[in-house]
């Protein structure tokens, strides 16, 4: 099954000295890589920050309202993702734990496979 | 389908069929079906990789065993008998639905006779127990597929809408197909994690059952019996297992008292004003030996120690003769093990016995501020405050707590201000602390 891995941005991208980040960023780089070469890993992103992001409101016929900005209101954005290629959640949700950020939120969803 | 009381069918129908004594042959007929439908409704869930149609096909053919049996007597291999059953509802079913042609293939498939070495009960624990599905879908669905209760069932039980009951479980299957939850024990590496979450699940039920956390009925006696037998079917299938050991063992001491714990007023009585005469010996002897056989595994938990703090309330002769040191000492080992305020609470209950009341009145007030919202933290506190002599704070402390609690019974039991049971804060705890 394709899980998608949705990752929240840790405050640590932001608080975090600047060497310590590239060292966090080198350990996250060294496990996707490893997982990727396993083939559990088949695609994803890290994303810009969320300062970059443009938002569309569709309203039907409507001209679209255009928002500055990410459209969750929440204190977490989003700061990446992965889709993976597992055999079950439970495969999925032992690989989720294992991400090695100091602080973020994982999100663990099956994908539609058409 | 419509949802048949199975178990209260099956008491009526052998109350029926036996003239006066019924009781050998209703328990025989209920316990049949518990341990028979429950396995079958295991291997059918694997078989078919569909909770829905395992679960209909089983109530089918247990309301045909429930036709047959009590005129025609037990076959002598009822699982076997129910499979058949089972899987000739399927092929009926399925030649009459054409949109479940593809499934036509795999009940035809199905074996003609279980393989009793094979017990697919324990996978469906595990999946039903899956820490993705939040407290109450896993309670709700561990009734229902395990246990078999029906889901009117479940809604009294827990004083819920059915509609409620039922989308949950509904929404609980659904996710177990869609997010690919599997259904399979865990591997040795996830078995104690997974498993500390089934006796989680099985103590929240207990619990319930033990002390209702709302309504008017302080008690519900079948979910605690539902409880004890679903750990005593986590103890015949995880054998070298020394926590389910543990909770049966729990379980079965608080039932031990189970007939003192209520006066004739349906009151709760205080562990320190019960009548020690109405305790089932036996029952207390036989869950000491269960500690023992835990105890012999060589790893210990904190339902072991939460066995053992129970065992030696049973074990003393009078309240007066409690060994509160020895529980003192088990309290403190329990918090290493499960550092929470509430065990903290507890403990502190334990320090004013050994120790004075200030002693424990000085450790529970550095637990205020994660136990406010509790209302056996102000109950407790209530009790010291008044052994201290200091009536005025006693008696805020004791309408604190009871503008806290949800349980009717348990509110008069604050309000009679006899709020120092011990045991009942534990297991009180517990429910809190679980839900």
């Amino acid at each position: 099954m394709k899980y998608m891995l949705l990752l929240t941005r840790g405050e640590w991208e932001d608080t975090a000295p600047e060497d310590e980040r590239q060292h966090i960023y080198a350990e996250i780089g060294e496990w996707w890589g490893k997982l990727a070469a396993k083939g559990k890993i088949v695609g994803g992103h890290q994303l810009q920050p969320p300062h970059t992001a443009t938002t569309l409101v569709l309203n039907g016929r409507r001209e679209p309202t255009v928002i500055d900005g990410p459209f969750m209101e929440a204190k977490e954005s989003i700061g990446g993702y992965g889709i993976l290629e597992v055999a079950d959640l439970d495969e999925a949700l032992a690989i989720a734990r294992t991400f090695p950020s100091p602080s973020s939120k994982v999100e663990v969803r099956p994908v539609i496979e058409r | 389908m419509l949802a048949p009381s199975l178990r209260r069918a099956a008491r009526w129908r052998s109350d029926l069929s036996s003239s006066g004594s019924a009781t050998s042959s209703e328990v025989s007929l209920e316990r049949v079906f518990r341990e028979e439908a429950g396995r079958l409704t295991a291997s059918l869930v694997r078989l078919l990789g569909d909770f829905d149609l395992a679960e209909d096909l089983v109530s089918e053919a247990l309301l045909e065993a429930l036709e047959h049996w009590p005129k025609d007597g037990m076959p002598e291999r009822p699982g076997a008998w129910l499979l058949t059953t089972a899987r000739r509802k399927g092929l009926d079913r399925l030649r009459r639905d054409a949109k479940q042609r593809e499934k036509l293939a795999l009940i035809g498939a199905l074996p003609e006779r279980p393989r009793r070495e094979a017990d697919d009960r324990l996978r469906l624990i595990f999946t039903c127990c899956h820490p993705a599905l939040n407290r109450a879908a896993q309670v709700a669905l561990t009734l229902r597929a395990v246990v078999g209760l029906t889901t009117p069932e479940i809604a009294r039980a827990y004083l819920l809408p059915e509609p409620t009951l039922a989308k949950r479980i509904v929404r609980a299957k659904r996710k177990i197909v869609d997010a690919g939850i599997p259904y399979r024990v865990p591997g040795p590496d996830d078995l104690r994690p997974r498993l500390d979450e089934v006796l989680t699940v099985l103590y929240v039920v207990f619990s319930e059952g033990h002390l209702a956390t709302g309504g008017d009925a302080p008690i519900r006696h079948d979910l605690a019996r539902d409880a004890e037998w679903l750990a005593e079917l986590v103890v015949r299938l995880l054998p070298d297992e020394p926590e389910p050991l543990g909770l049966l063992a729990l379980i079965r001491l608080h039932l031990a008292r189970w007939s003192a714990r209520l006066d004739g007023q349906g009151r709760l009585v205080l562990l320190e004003h019960q009548d020690r005469s109405l305790w089932d010996r036996r029952a207390i002897a036989e869950a000491v030996r269960l500690i023992h056989r835990a105890a012999a595994l060589h790893r210990l938990g904190p339902y072991q120690v939460q066995a053992a703090i129970a065992a030696v309330h049973c074990e003393a002769p009078t309240w007066e003769e409690t060994d509160w040191r020895e529980i003192f000492g088990l309290y403190t080992m329990l918090l290493a093990l499960d550092p929470s305020p509430v065990v903290r609470l507890n403990r502190a209950i334990a320090r004013s016995h050994v120790e004075g009341p200030g002693k424990a009145l000085a450790e529970i007030d550095e637990v205020r501020d994660r136990l406010d919202h509790y209302h056996l933290f102000h109950a407790t506190r209530a009790v010291l405050l008044r052994d201290l002599g200091r009536e005025a704070e006693a008696v805020t402390a004791g309408r604190r707590a009871s503008a806290l609690t949800t349980n009717s019974a348990e509110q008069a039991l604050i309000e009679r201000r006899l709020a120092g049971d011990v045991d009942s804060l534990a297991n009180a705890g517990k429910v809190v602390d679980g839900a």
